[in-house]
């Protein structure tokens, strides 16, 4: 993806991009890439005797796309610094939307900083939001 | 609730090695498209001495180092009731296949929310390579349920 023909102000909307479905295929091998084998992210049973009505997808799962999302606007390595809250889980099987905009530009040091939100593409619920900085 | 014992609690320092074959693993994982996460070659035409890591690799560390929840185990913390609520990264550094880091996490701060039904548990976790050189600064947030309070 080019930078080029985005404007780096204050409110502009970047593309949105969708991935997923977050299946139970993906969930076991984001288990294994991540070394992130708590049970509740794929083991059904565990996760109904925890009380949750099925597997939920591992919230650095979602900062993993955002990362790709982001990363398509900034140049190599302009990935600077951010920050995410997970503000609620991510169902088995969901698609998740990321989206962001531009609220603060540094032309000094060529950096702008993005709002980001993830939403389920279902019902458009918010899972994650936060911050980035980037060097496009 | 956890005890507020553990803040200010400093890991001892953990090496990882940085695996391509765990790269390629999670980049499959994540649904990543760009070559540099697969091939070496690509990633060296990229002018990368080997396969980068992606950027949120960084938290996978610990687990891959065999330590996975060390401290909520230290503070005996049912992972069945753990959320994760934050995650921040700064990057100084760029870290590769075959880089070895070296992990220090500190409990930065436990905290509690809705009446003690939450707690919060925030650690900083540096991850230095080989070189000496800070590559990233992690700030990751849990939040742990007290089933007896909801």
């Amino acid at each position: 993806m080019t930078s080029g023909a985005l404007l780096w102000e204050r409110g502009a909307e970047l593309p949105t991009r969708t991935f997923g479905p977050v299946t139970r295929t993906i969930l076991a091998l984001y288990a294994g890439g991540s070394g992130d084998h708590n049970p509740i992210h794929i083991d059904s049973d565990f996760a109904h005797s925890a009380g949750q009505s099925d597997v939920f997808a591992h919230g650095m799962l979602s900062m993993a796309y955002l990362a790709q999302y982001i990363s398509g606007f900034a140049s190599a390595g302009g990935l600077r610094s951010w920050s995410v809250r997970f503000i609620a889980v991510t169902p088995v099987n969901a698609t998740l939307t990321c989206s962001a905009h531009v609220i603060g530009w540094d032309e000094s040091c060529g950096e702008a900083t993005l709002a980001l939100t993830v939403r389920r593409t279902d019902d458009g619920k918010r899972t994650v939001i936060g911050e980035a900085v980037i060097a496009p | 609730m956890i005890d507020r014992r553990f803040i200010g609690w400093k890991s001892e320092p953990v090496v990882v090695e940085v695996e391509k074959g765990q790269l390629r693993l999670f980049a499959e994982a994540t649904g990543e498209t760009n070559l540099i996460y697969f091939d070496e070659e690509a990633a060296k035409a990229a002018g990368h001495p080997s396969l980068p890591a992606p950027p949120t690799f960084a938290f996978c560390l610990f687990n891959l180092a065999g330590q996975p929840y060390s401290y909520l185990r230290l503070m005996g913390v049912d992972i069945a009731c753990l959320l994760h609520g934050e995650q921040a990264f700064e990057y100084l550094a760029p870290y590769y296949a075959g880089d070895a880091l070296t992990l220090a996490t500190e409990i930065a701060d436990i905290t509690t929310k809705k009446n003690g039904a939450l707690d919060l548990v925030e650690a900083r976790t540096d991850a230095i390579n080989q070189r000496g050189q800070l590559c990233v600064k992690q700030r990751t947030v849990l939040i742990v349920r007290n089933e007896s309070k909801l």
